[in-house]
């Protein structure tokens, strides 16, 4: 019998804008990604020597983010030296399967305290800045059949006859429910301050949410992958799926997770140092897995990943109470739901990535605090959070809610 | 009235005249509630202009940041500062922005603040007055440019540029401030400035900055350009080589210079305004400020030079001993025009030292920092001789002979009457009692003590030492002297070791202490350094060499028996250990073939090896805090008691003397602003700490205990 995980905590910085006149663009990524683990240490004046290791995903790991953002983060966060850090890049997977590696880590027995987290700061490293032959080596791209994820987002909704109105109405719904949460307060808890070297504020809540955005408002944009499809990627995309037509350019950048900086980290660890240095548990790490789908599409592993997850945990998918389905576009989260007959009350139910944002390496641990804390608000047991990424990977990870050992 | 001269002339070309209240225009509230005035009618009135003259009413172009204003910001308001500081570049922002052109005339200096707002002008002429200095030096206040001057020399230099202008903070005339880029366009007179500033606007109607423009790209590459990266890479440990990371200006600037090239342009402007307040509030620039801008000024002033007595200027000096500091008293003086007898006792002797004077100034023509015709006069002005008779009607006679009383005494006895009628004879000593040496002259109230320090064309300071008959006439006319020969002199009461010499004498004396107890020689000296003085005690020994320590020490010896004193008591250790060193292993120091250290001819100094047999002990393990605070603390204490003793009348003299005379960590702002920034509270306690743990040499004295008490600052 492995040793149970436990989840101490799980913060983050709020989302910012990840654009020149975003919030937190004057913020490096180390500095953003050292303030959680500030903010992480100075919550529970950890002796931050008993921390085994720290994993933390980050998509574009190049320039800003280069060179283990991890180890180099924890240095400047004035980390204990035998806190060794590790950078992992499983694309928007990460910082899920992060939280996922450092339980596993845990279970295992070998290490006792593990930090996971991600960085991302999207308008210092853009997305794609990184490179790689998947996409940028024509060989390579012609093996793998690459289409951008968007044309992927747009091939879902079409075979599923989910119209523009629908994926537009799905991100009202979005808007709506996080700006409810913002306003309810239901982030505070976990959302953490970024401030300057003199501790002035630089910015305290998420600010990509657009509260009163409507379907109408939304209808006006344009679809986003249209001209990119049409200059033959679409024609790749039905090159695996002969019986589609053509492909419904629905998604835009008002139903398209949306690009933000943002930082995350949780805390991981075994009861034994748990009780030794007076940690309270929130949570456990039940189970989590990965697969991979057919990577054209890309998008469509939240729903395998997740009848896996069941399967590892043994379980049944009614008895997950709550679930975080991250909306990298809208037609993935409406897909999962429809594969899997989920209840819509129990999906997201506090708005998700298209409302408040995407920071890719940082959202799967993101989704783990958010889901703890709506699983402590509801007084509720089993959460999943699921996720889609590049080249047709799926990951699901299931918490449950613990109040003590 | 003062305020914004607002004039727009018949071709609709703007003129802004500064002049705002008091002697300079500065950067404080009146300059934001003007330059707020005066863009917002800019922008209203855009449509009839056809461009903007910046210029100024007063002698200086702009002065800088209002340091009164700066100094009292403190932590806590930190928000306060930061909004004012992004309120105050946000009209140079929107100044730049106007869609007109917008021309700097530099009519004087343009300092600091001065320079920051040429910046965000789209051109900048300077009249070519070489007394009128451009550039940041905030840098040497412990704060960083940040009314947009860091972000735009960045953006406008590229980085390798940019940087040494900001993190050295340097002050250029007009011409080299146009090799640098920092301004675009000489001219002649005020005159020449306006015609040209007039037609730059007639020929660019549509003046942007390059940070504006699409197409902009960074001089010399971005953040990503593999040249650059190197810089980015390498600049940091060579600040740190220098400052050994005690200064935080430096480092900000590096950094926020680093950063603004990640970001777009306002971005930057907020992240320099961020660490303007860090600075801002920092002991260092309190410290900085307090003794490098007041006291100092203060100081410059005439501070500690008695009043109602009329200023004078040296025209004739004997200058007795061509030796090293000799030939530098010589040179400096006649570089200002002063002329110079410079006598030795054989004309050899003389003539080498006029031959270093040559060596300097040839060295200065090769860097083209002299011009042939300035070597020639100065030259001229030094007449070497081996006759005491050439001395006749100098002004000022300093002697600069070995440092031995008997030595000076025939010395003095036998040229004061060379002096002009009330000539002032000066001894440039740097431990002998000046009331002892007084007692060789017929006059000791024209008898003074000029103490230099070496290298002199070098070292900033003069330490005046006023004997018990010196009359105030006399210490007038030797400050003056000091002053013009361009040095900083610092006055103080005769005593054994003055100051300079005998807290610096407790440094060395620390170091030796420590290498008694078994300190890691290598330990002490680096750990020194890392406190802030320049060069290890040990290093700094072998300079000053053993020998001298020993000789010293020997007159020293006979000077306590005689008058009934204990100055030896000061620095025991150094007498021990440098006497053995002579003594039994022939290591009199760096010039005698090598002292605590070997000087290898092919290679840089390393610890004689034998060091280690005689003083070395592996189990004596001190924390390296308490290494550092011994070295600072013995410095302070002295200080005090110097204080305590009357040997100085004014703090500032002691803080300056401090950090000039003997290497005192800078950031610091010397030996009695280190204890205000300690707190003095805190200090009496580390200080009866150490004394508990090391020895009586560091409790705290009286004084300072009483001033603990009532928490009483040095000012």
């Amino acid at each position: 019998m492995s040793t149970p995980a436990f989840i101490f905590d799980a913060i983050r910085t709020p989302r910012g804008k990840g654009k020149k006149d975003g919030s937190l663009h004057e913020v490096k990524p180390v500095d953003l990604l050292a303030s959680v683990l500030k903010a992480l240490q100075s919550r529970y004046s950890l002796d931050t020597s008993r921390i085994d290791d720290l994993i933390v995903g980050c998509v574009m790991p190049v320039g800003e983010q280069g060179s283990n953002i991890a180890k180099t983060a924890a240095m400047v966060a004035g980390w204990d030296e035998k806190v060794a850090g590790m950078q992992m890049d499983r694309f928007c997977a990460s910082s899920l399967d992060a939280t996922a590696i450092a339980a596993m880590k845990v279970m295992s027995g070998w290490e006792q305290l593990v930090v996971a987290g991600g960085v991302e700061s999207m308008s210092h490293v853009a997305i794609g800045v990184n490179g790689g032959p998947w996409a940028d080596d024509p060989a390579t791209s012609m093996i793998t059949g690459f289409v951008p994820q968007g044309i992927g987002a747009d091939l879902i909704a079409t075979i599923e006859k989910f119209s523009r109105e629908d994926v537009d109405a799905f991100a009202v719904t979005s808007q709506d429910k996080a700006a409810a949460a913002q306003k309810a307060g239901h982030f505070k808890k976990s959302v953490i301050p970024v401030t300057d070297a003199n501790g002035l504020l630089i910015l305290d809540q998420d600010e990509f949410i657009r509260p009163g955005t409507t379907v109408e408002g939304l209808s006006k944009l344009k679809a986003s992958f249209e001209f990119m499809g049409s200059l033959g990627f679409d024609a790749v995309a039905l090159s695996k799926y002969p019986g589609v037509e053509r492909i419904n350019h629905v998604h835009h950048a008002g139903n398209s997770s949306g690009i933000v900086d943002g930082a995350c980290a949780i805390l991981i660890g075994n009861e034994k140092i748990g009780k030794e240095l007076g940690l309270k548990p929130r949570g456990r790490v039940v189970a989590s897995s990965v697969t991979s789908t057919e990577p054209t599409i890309m998008l469509t592993g939240p729903t395998a990943a997740t009848e896996k997850v069941l399967k590892i945990a043994g379980l049944r998918i009614n008895q997950i109470d709550l679930f975080e389905v991250n909306e990298a576009f809208a037609s993935v989260p409406m897909r999962f739901q429809k594969d899997l007959n989920v209840p819509w009350e129990k999906i997201n139910v506090n708005g998700g990535s298209i409302a408040m944002g995407h920071p890719l390496g940082a959202t799967g641990g993101i989704l783990i605090g958010t889901v703890l804390d709506e699983l402590e608000r509801r007084g509720l047991t089993y959460g999943l959070c699921t996720m889609c990424a590049g080249g047709g990977i799926g990951i699901a990870t299931i918490v449950e809610r613990v109040s003590s050992y | 009235m003062s305020g914004f001269i607002y004039e727009k002339d018949k071709d609709n070309i703007v003129t802004i005249k500064m002049d705002m209240t008091g002697p300079v225009n500065a950067m404080n509230e009146e300059f934001i509630k003007l330059m707020e005035e005066t863009v917002t009618r800019l922008e209203s009135e855009k449509d009839g202009i056809k461009g903007v003259v910046i210029t100024s009413a007063k002698d200086t172009f702009f002065a800088g940041g209002d340091l009164n204003q700066l100094v009292q910001i403190q932590k806590g308001q930190e928000q306060e500062f930061f909004n004012s500081a992004e309120k105050n570049k946000s009209f140079l922002r929107r100044l730049e922005l106007l869609g007109k052109p917008v021309v700097a005339a530099i009519n004087g200096a343009a300092l600091g603040g001065g320079c920051e707002i040429c910046l965000a002008c789209h051109h900048r002429i300077a009249i070519n007055n070489p007394k009128t200095q451009i550039g940041m030096p905030e840098v040497s206040l412990g704060l960083l440019p940040g009314a947009g001057g860091t972000v735009r020399t960045v953006r406008m230099l590229g980085l390798e540029k940019a940087l040494p202008l900001l993190v050295e903070g340097k002050r250029l005339k007009p011409a080299q401030a146009l090799e640098a880029g920092l301004i675009d366009e000489l001219a002649d007179d005020a005159n020449d400035m306006m015609k040209k500033a007039i037609k730059w606007i007639q020929e660019n109607p549509a003046a942007v900055q390059p940070w504006d423009k699409k197409e902009y790209k960074i001089p010399g590459g971005d953040t990503k350009n593999p040249y650059i990266i190197q810089i980015l890479q390498a600049a940091p440990s060579m600040l740190y080589k220098k400052t050994k990371g005690l200064m935080p200006a430096p480092k900000k600037i590096l950094a926020v210079a680093a950063e603004s090239l990640r970001v777009d342009f306002d971005t930057a402007l907020r992240i320099e305004s961020r660490g303007l307040t860090n600075l801002v509030v920092s002991p260092e620039a309190k410290n900085m400020i307090n003794t490098f801008f007041f006291q100092l000024n203060d100081l410059n002033a005439g501070g500690s030079r008695p009043k109602g007595v009329e200023k004078t200027k040296v025209k004739k000096l004997g200058m007795i001993g061509a030796g090293m500091m000799g030939q530098g008293i010589a040179y400096v003086s006649a570089k200002v025009g002063i002329e110079v007898i410079l006598k030795d006792i054989s004309m050899e002797a003389a003539e080498k030292g006029k031959a270093y004077c040559d060596k300097l100034c040839t060295k200065l023509v090769s860097k083209e920092k002299m011009a042939q015709a300035q070597k020639d006069e100065l030259l001229g002005l030094i007449k070497p001789t081996a006759e005491d008779k050439d001395l006749e009607g100098c002004d000022l006679i300093v002697e600069a002979v070995f440092e031995n009383i008997e030595l000076k005494n025939k010395i003095i006895s036998g040229t004061e009457k060379y002096l002009v009628k009330n000539g002032v004879y000066g001894s440039n000593t740097s431990t002998l009692p000046i009331t002892e040496l007084s007692k060789a002259t017929e006059k000791p109230e024209n008898f003074i003590g000029i103490h230099f320090f070496s290298p002199v064309e070098k070292m900033p300071l003069v330490e005046i030492i006023t004997g018990k008959k010196t009359t105030p006439e006399t210490l007038a006319k030797a400050f003056d002297f000091a002053q013009q020969i361009k040095k900083t002199p610092i006055v103080v009461n005769d005593s054994r070791g003055f100051f300079t010499s005998r807290v610096f004498g407790t440094f060395v004396d620390e170091g030796c202490k420590l290498l008694q107890e078994g300190i890691n020689p290598v330990l002490i000296d680096s750990l020194a350094k890392q406190a802030g003085m320049p060069v290890g005690a040990l290093a700094v020994h072998d300079e000053v060499s053993q020998e001298l320590t020993k000789k010293v020490g020997a007159t020293n010896k006979e000077l306590d028996a005689k008058r009934g004193e204990s100055f030896c008591s000061t620095n025991p250790t150094t007498i021990e250990i440098g006497n053995r060193m002579v003594d039994e292993f022939k290591r009199g120091g760096r010039a005698y073939g090598g002292g605590y250290y070997d000087y290898p001819e092919n290679g840089p100094k390393r610890i004689w090896p034998k060091l280690y047999d005689l003083y070395y002990k592996p189990e004596v393990n001190y924390p390296n805090q308490d290494i550092k605070d011994r070295i600072l603390f013995r410095q302070v204490i002295e200080s005090i008691k110097c204080l305590d003793e009357g040997v100085f009348n004014a703090v500032r003299d002691a803080n300056i003397g401090s950090i000039m005379g003997i290497g005192f960590p800078p950031h610091t702002g010397g030996v009695f602003q280190y204890i205000n920034t300690y707190g003095i509270q805190n200090f009496v306690a580390r200080a009866e700490e150490l004394a508990a743990k090391y020895g009586d040499r560091f409790n705290p004295p009286a004084s300072l205990k009483k001033m603990a008490k009532s928490n009483s600052v040095y000012k």
